[in-house]
C-alpha cells in the first residue's frame, strides 16, 4: 500500500492504494465517485473519460499513482459552480444526447475538453491542411469517436456540442 | 394547461441524474464489508473438469474464497419453460453453474473467486487451474448447417408457412431471383457490462442488478435459491443499455448471489467486457434463402424464405427470422421455413428485433435484386405488392401506412434525384448509391400492474416496476398520467426499477410502453371516478350533480363547474386517493389470443440510405439517412426519435462492421472486446432524419406501438441496396466489408 494525495474536483483526497490500482478504480471504488463509468477497462469505449489538468484521458488506462500531482476533474466536478450544471450537461438533456446514460459522463467530459483542444488549435485527422479552423460536424464526429454510445445518441450529442460551441463563440 | 403532453418533445426526466453522474448503476451501490467476485472461464468447448487447482488463487492476499463445483452450495436447477409463467422464459442457459463438472461451451464459468478487492479477485481468478477431459465439440455453424432440423412452432409464432405452391410458381415465373444470404453472430455490447451487487440478510436477499426483467429475475432467483419471492428485492433504477442482452438470467447474476450466500458477505460481480462475451448469449448467425418470382409487371407470384439459425446444446432462443415475410408482400404462393442446428457454444438469446433484423436483410435485399431484374424502381415494386390484408391468413392490419411512409420518405430523401443505373452517380472519388428497404416489427403488449396515488397537495405518484433501460420509459408514463388526470407534468413522479413496486413485464419485444400505458390509463380513470364520487358526496362541492367532468387544470370540471383534486381531498379530509390496475396472466392471454385472431399489429417504416463507396479502397460510408415510420401515436417526440435513430445506428453496425468471431477449432470468441468488435462510432453516423406518421393504432393503448426494435429492421438491406446501386455489386454476406467489394 502506498499513500498518495490527489486533487479531485478541487478537493485534496488522500488514498491508500496498491500501485496497480487504475485511476478509474481509485475514483469509483476508493473515493466513491461513480460518475466515471467502466465500459471496457481497456481504453476502447471512453466511458471512463475524465480530465487531468484539463486534458481528457481514459481513466481506465491510467494508474492512479501516476496522477498523484494532477488536478482530476470528473463529471461530478465539471460544472464551475457545483450547485449548478455545466452548459454541456444542460445541452445533452435538451438535445437528448443520451439514452441509458452509461456513456454520458464520458461523452460530456470528452466534449468539454475537445472544444478546448480545438480552441487551442490542435488539429484532428480530418482537419484540412490549410485554413482548417472551423468546427465542422465532421471535426466534432472525428474528435468524439473515442466515446462509444451503443444506444446511438450520436446525433443528439453532436447537436449538444454544437449548441455549446455556439454559446462559447466570441 | 389544456394542451396535451402526449406527443410533445419533453426532456427525459432522468436527464439531470444521468448527465451529472448522480445516477447509480448496479455496480455502484456501496455496502460496508463489500466483497468482490471474478469469474474463471472454461477454456475448452465441451468436456469434464477432472481436477481444479485453487491453491495459488487462495494464496493471493485478500482472497476470501474460491468456489468451484467441488465446494459451492448447490442451486436448484433452472425451471422448465412454460408460456403460462413468463418468468420461465428468461432462463439464459440450462447449466446449473458450479453444481456440475460438465463444460458446455468455451467460456462457461467454472469457478468464482471472492476477494477483498476487485484487483485481487481478478488476479486470483487467473491463477485457478482446471484440468479437463475434452470431448468432441461441434462449433462450426457453416459445417453443421446441412444437419439442420425444422424449428418448432410456438403458440404465437409459426415456424413454417405454406400458401399455394411456391416452388412451382417460382419455376414458372417469367422473372425471378433465388439468392442465398448469411449473417454472422452479433453481441449486444451495452456500454454497461452486466453487474450484480447481492446482499443476504438471513434468508432475505437484496440484489442491485442491471436487468430488463426485474420481476422475472426475482421469480427466477426465488426458485433457484429456494426462498419465497417476497424475501427478495431486486433494484434496478438505471440500466446501462440492454438491447435484449439483459433480458435473461445469466451466470454472473446467479454466481454473485451464490457467492454472497457462500461467504456471508455482500458481493459485487461486475463482469469484464470479455466475461460478457463468454457468459451472455448474443444474436444467432443465420443462412437464408430468399427466392422471388414475379410477372413482368412486378406482381409477385412466389415468395420463398427459409432460414437456418443456431441454438446452444445448453439452451438458446429460436428466432422468427422469416416472420416479416409473412406480412410484407402480397403473393399467391408463399413458403416459409425455419431450421436450427445445435452447437456446443454459449446459447444465443434475443437481441434487438430478433428475427426481423436479419430476416429483413435477406428479404429486402432480394426485393431490390428483383427490382433490378425487372428494371423497375424498387419503391414501385414494393407498392405494387403492398397487401390490403395479411397475405397469408387474410386478417386485417390494425393500421398500416407503409405506402404513406414511402411517399413521404421519397420526398424527404430526394429519391427522384436517383439515377437507377448502377455506378452512375459519382462525387469525385466516391461512388454514390441510394437504397431503400422496409422496416417491420410486430407490436406486443403484456399485462402490467400500476398504482397511481393522488395527494391532497396535488402531487401524483405513478408506481410501476418497469425497467428504465434508456428509452425514457418513466418520462412517457408521466406524460400519459398528466394528460389523463389533467395535471401539470411537474406534479407527476413515476417510480420504477424496484421489485417492491407493482409488477411489470420485462422490457422486451418493444412492448413496455404500451403495457404500462394500459395500466396507467386504467388506474387514472379509476382515480378520477373515485375523486368524483368523493366530491359528489360532499355538500359544498361544485361537482355535485356533475356526471361526466373533464380532467383539466389539476382537477375535474364541467364547463365552469368544478374544482381541483386538492380541494376535493381537503374537503373530504383525505390526504390521498389511490387506485390500482392490472390484469392476471390467464385473462390477459385469453384476450391476446382473441386479439391475435382478428388483427395483425405491427410497426413499419421505410428506410432510405445514401452511401459513398471509395472507388479505390472499397470503403463504405453512410452519408445520409431518412427513416419514416408508422409507429402509431408518438408519446414523446424527442425520445421516440432517439430510439428510432438508435435502432438505425445499430443497424448500420449490423450492415457494415459488426461480427462476433468464433474460433472454429475451439469455439472461443476471439474478438471479445470493444476494440475488436466494431460498433458504430460518432464518425460512422451521419445526420439521421426520422419522421413518424403519428396515426394512432386503434387496437393499442392510446394508439401507441413500441419503437424500440422497428428502427433496426430493414437497415441492413437499405445499406446493401445502396451499395449495390453505387457499385453494381450485391453483397449477400454481412457485414459488408471492403474485401467483399474489391476490386471495384
Amino acid at each position: 500500500m502506498t499513500q498518495i494525495r490527489m486533487r479531485v474536483n478541487g478537493v485534496v483526497e488522500s488514498l491508500d492504494i496498491e500501485p496497480w490500482v487504475s485511476l478509474l478504480d481509485a475514483l469509483r471504488d476508493h473515493l466513491g465517485l461513480t460518475g466515471p463509468k467502466k465500459g471496457c477497462d481497456q481504453g476502447a469505449c471512453g466511458a471512463c473519460t475524465v480530465l487531468a489538468d484539463g486534458v481528457r484521458i481514459n481513466a481506465c488506462l491510467a494508474l492512479a499513482m501516476q496522477y498523484a500531482d494532477k488536478e482530476i476533474t470528473t463529471i461530478e466536478g465539471i460544472a464551475k459552480d457545483r450547485a449548478d450544471t455545466h452548459p454541456m450537461q444542460q445541452a445533452f438533456v435538451r438535445h437528448d444526447g443520451l439514452q441509458c446514460g452509461y456513456c454520458t459522463s464520458g461523452q460530456i467530459c470528452s466534449a468539454v475538453a475537445m472544444l478546448a483542444e480545438h480552441a487551442a488549435g490542435m488539429p484532428s485527422s480530418v482537419t484540412p491542411r490549410q485554413g482548417g479552423t472551423q468546427l465542422t460536424d465532421d471535426e466534432i464526429r472525428e474528435r468524439m469517436s473515442g466515446n462509444l454510445c451503443r444506444c446511438g445518441a450520436y446525433n443528439g450529442i453532436l447537436d449538444a456540442i454544437k449548441d455549446v460551441a455556439a454559446q462559447e463563440a466570441p | 394547461m389544456s394542451e396535451k403532453y402526449v406527443g410533445r418533445p419533453v426532456d427525459r426526466l432522468d436527464g439531470r441524474a444521468k448527465t451529472t453522474g448522480q445516477a447509480r448503476y448496479a455496480a455502484e451501490h456501496p455496502y460496508p464489508d463489500l466483497a468482490h467476485a471474478a469469474l474463471v472461464h472454461a477454456t475448452i468447448p465441451r468436456g469434464r473438469i477432472t481436477a481444479i487447482d485453487t491453491e495459488a488463487a487462495r494464496a493471493v492476499k485478500g482472497v476470501i474464497d474460491v468456489l468451484t463445483h467441488e465446494n459451492a452450495p448447490t442451486m436448484k436447477p433452472p425451471p422448465a419453460q412454460s408460456l403460462l409463467n413468463p418468468s420461465t422464459m428468461v432462463t439464459g442457459t440450462s447449466v446449473n453453474y458450479l453444481a456440475t463438472d460438465e463444460v458446455h461451451w468455451n467460456g462457461q464459468p467454472v469457478a468464482v473467486v471472492v476477494a477483498e478487492s476487485p484487483e485481487a479477485a481478478r488476479h486470483a481468478a487467473d491463477l485457478v487451474r482446471p484440468t479437463y477431459e475434452e470431448l468432441p465439440a461441434v462449433v462450426d455453424f457453416a459445417a453443421e448447417e446441412p444437419n439442420a432440423t425444422p424449428q418448432k412452432s410456438s403458440a404465437i409464432r409459426p415456424a413454417a408457412t405454406d400458401k399455394g405452391n411456391a416452388e412451382a410458381a417460382l419455376a414458372a415465373a417469367p422473372v425471378s431471383v433465388d439468392l442465398r444470404f448469411s449473417t454472422p453472430p452479433h453481441s449486444h455490447n451495452a456500454i454497461e457490462p452486466h453487474a450484480t451487487t447481492a446482499a443476504w440478510d438471513g434468508d432475505r436477499l437484496t440484489v442491485h442488478e442491471s436487468t430488463q426483467s426485474i420481476a422475472w429475475l426475482r421469480s427466477h432467483l426465488a426458485q433457484r435459491f429456494g426462498v419465497p419471492q417476497r424475501n427478495i428485492r431486486v433494484l434496478s433504477p438505471y440500466v446501462g443499455g440492454g438491447f435484449g442482452g439483459k433480458g435473461s438470467v445469466w451466470a454472473g447474476t446467479l454466481l454473485a448471489v451464490l457467492a454472497a450466500r457462500a461467504t456471508g458477505r455482500p458481493v459485487r460481480l461486475a463482469l469484464t467486457r470479455a466475461a460478457v462475451y463468454h457468459t451472455v448469449g448474443g444474436r444467432t448467425p443465420s443462412t437464408q434463402r430468399v427466392a422471388l418470382g414475379a410477372e413482368s409487371d412486378g406482381k409477385l407470384t412466389a415468395l420463398i424464405h427459409t432460414s437456418v439459425a443456431r441454438t446452444g446444446r445448453a439452451g438458446g432462443m429460436p428466432e422468427q427470422i422469416t416472420a416479416a415475410s409473412r406480412h410484407l408482400y402480397d403473393s399467391p404462393n408463399i413458403r416459409l421455413r425455419q431450421s436450427l442446428v445445435r452447437l456446443d457454444l454459449l446459447p444465443n438469446t434475443f437481441m434487438r428485433a430478433p428475427g426481423e433484423s436479419i430476416g429483413t436483410f435477406a428479404l429486402e435485399s432480394a426485393m431490390d435484386e428483383l427490382a433490378c431484374e425487372l428494371g423497375m424502381d424498387p419503391i414501385e415494386l414494393r407498392m405494387r405488392n403492398e397487401p390490403a390484408r395479411d397475405p397469408v391468413d387474410g386478417k386485417r392490419f390494425a393500421n398500416r401506412m407503409l405506402r404513406e411512409a414511402y411517399e413521404l420518405g421519397a420526398e424527404r430523401f430526394g429519391w427522384r434525384e436517383r439515377d437507377p443505373r448502377p455506378g452512375s452517380m459519382r462525387d469525385g472519388r466516391w461512388l454514390v448509391g441510394m437504397g431503400v428497404a422496409s422496416a417491420y416489427h410486430p407490436s406486443f403488449q403484456l399485462p402490467a400492474n400500476v398504482t397511481v396515488r393522488l395527494g391532497a397537495d396535488g402531487g401524483v405518484v405513478v408506481r410501476c416496476g418497469l425497467q428504465e433501460i434508456g428509452v425514457g420509459a418513466a418520462t412517457a408514463q408521466a406524460q400519459i398520467a398528466a394528460d389523463e388526470l389533467g395535471v401539470p407534468l411537474e406534479s407527476v413522479r413515476v417510480e420504477v426499477g424496484d421489485s417492491e413496486l407493482p409488477e411489470a413485464p420485462m422490457a422486451g419485444g418493444s412492448g413496455q410502453t404500451a403495457s404500462a400505458a394500459a395500466g396507467v390509463l386504467a388506474a387514472c380513470r379509476k382515480l378520477k371516478r373515485a375523486a368524483l364520487d368523493l366530491a359528489r358526496k360532499s355538500p359544498g362541492s361544485p361537482l355535485r350533480g356533475v356526471t361526466s367532468p373533464e380532467a383539466r387544470d389539476g382537477g375535474l370540471y364541467q364547463g365552469s363547474r368544478g374544482e381541483t383534486y386538492a380541494a376535493i381531498l381537503t374537503r373530504a379530509g383525505r390526504d390521498h386517493l389511490e387506485a390500482a390496475a392490472g390484469m392476471g396472466m390467464l385473462r390477459f392471454l385469453a384476450k391476446a389470443v382473441r386479439d391475435q385472431r382478428r388483427w395483425v399489429k405491427a410497426a413499419c417504416g421505410a428506410q432510405f440510405c445514401e452511401v459513398r463507396v471509395d472507388r479505390d479502397t472499397g470503403e463504405v460510408r453512410v452519408s445520409r439517412w431518412v427513416g419514416v415510420f408508422d409507429v402509431g401515436t408518438v408519446i414523446n417526440a424527442k425520445t421516440v426519435a432517439s430510439q428510432l435513430r438508435g435502432g438505425i445506428v445499430m443497424g448500420i453496425g449490423l450492415a457494415l462492421s459488426e461480427e462476433t468471431l468464433i474460433d472454429q477449432r475451439t469455439g472461443r470468441v476471439v474478438n471479445a472486446s470493444l476494440a475488436e468488435y466494431h460498433v458504430p462510432v460518432h464518425a460512422d453516423i451521419p445526420r439521421i432524419d426520422v419522421h413518424c406518421l403519428d396515426e394512432p393504432d386503434p387496437t393499442m393503448p392510446l394508439g401507441l406501438r413500441g419503437v424500440g426494435e422497428v428502427g433496426i429492421t430493414g437497415v441492413g438491406a437499405a445499406v446493401a441496396n445502396a451499395v449495390r446501386h453505387a457499385t453494381g455489386k450485391r453483397v449477400r454476406d454481412l457485414p459488408i466489408t471492403l474485401d467483399k467489394l474489391l476490386p471495384l
